[in-house]
């Protein structure tokens, strides 16, 4: 089962679950992947140790699917 | 560039920092050199002037005396701002940081995983040195002579529990090393023993550590 999880104020919110079979659930997860973009989170898929990759839409694929805040210098 | 690999995306950020250069090894070194010979400029002539008030008039020992201490504190001070890039920002039981803590652990290897928890501090390692990752910044540790570069980035999210803030920076910088040096504002480059010592004591440990792992 994949996850879409945000890191907020509470560690972290799963916000949607789907694995490759069910499209239905995964047309969800899309839409709640779009909604927080738009809200200006960043998509992010961990992808082992030491890498990670920035995506912009939701991949079917991935285990698990991060959004994060932008970051900025301080 | 990894921007020229085949379905690679750059970290989404540098798009608010247009102008600056790209913050590779080349970069950091020529920053490394800049921040050496400045450290030289400001010492050198207050060394100088405390040889030459004893040497014209050892009764003018006090005011050398003061001169030698500034030639001490004003490399000392610039190197405590860059170690405070790293010091805790949140400090007491934050809510959330038990959950955050659990999806951090996560994203770390088992020894990465203990050394934050002791030390506060991610390490990382990178294409351009070691990395440690805290809640408003991060430290690298280039290979070879082992200059520790200071750079202050945090989320632009001031709720976020204290290992969340370490999360959302370490996944920048796995996204794009380039990229999160670039982002993040360059606050101070030295001798990882001046940083060190600016670093509060839990902290060192996680300095020492990525010493070892850049040599």
């Amino acid at each position: 089962m994949a996850s879409l999880i945000r890191m907020d104020r509470t560690g972290h919110t799963t916000l949607a679950e789907w694995s490759a079979e069910d499209d239905a659930a995964f047309e969800v997860a899309v839409r709640e992947f779009a909604d927080q973009q738009a809200l200006g989170y960043i998509g992010t898929v961990p992808d082992g140790p030491g890498k990670a990759t920035h995506v912009r839409e939701l991949p079917r694929d991935a285990n698990m699917v991060i959004l994060r805040r932008p970051i900025a210098g301080g | 560039m990894p921007g020229a690999q085949p379905g690679y995306l750059a970290l989404p950020e540098l798009a608010s920092v247009p102008w600056r250069q790209p913050t590779d090894a080349r970069w950091l070194r020529r920053w490394g050199r800049i921040w050496h010979a400045w450290t030289l400029l400001y010492t050198v002539p207050f060394i100088a002037a405390a040889a030459g008030m004893m040497w014209l008039e050892p009764l003018a020992a006090p005011v050398a005396l003061a001169a030698l201490a500034h030639a001490w504190i004003i490399p000392e001070l610039y190197a405590f701002r860059g170690a405070s890039v790293v010091r805790p920002k949140a400090r007491g039981a934050q809510p959330g940081e038990e959950v955050a803590q659990g999806l951090l652990g996560d994203l770390l290897g088992h020894a990465e995983r203990d050394l934050q928890r002791d030390t506060g501090l991610a390490l990382e390692r990178g294409s351009l040195g070691v990395w440690l990752v805290g809640q408003g910044g991060a430290l690298l540790v280039t290979p070879g002579r082992g200059r520790v570069h200071c750079f202050c980035v945090a989320a632009t999210d001031d709720e976020l529990p204290p290992s969340d803030r370490i999360a959302h920076l370490l996944l920048a910088l796995r996204e794009d090393e380039e990229g999160f040096a670039t982002v993040a504002n360059h606050a101070f480059a030295g001798a990882a023993w001046r940083v060190r010592r600016r670093l509060p004591g839990v902290m060192r440990p996680g300095l020492d550590a990525a010493r070892r792992a850049a040599e």
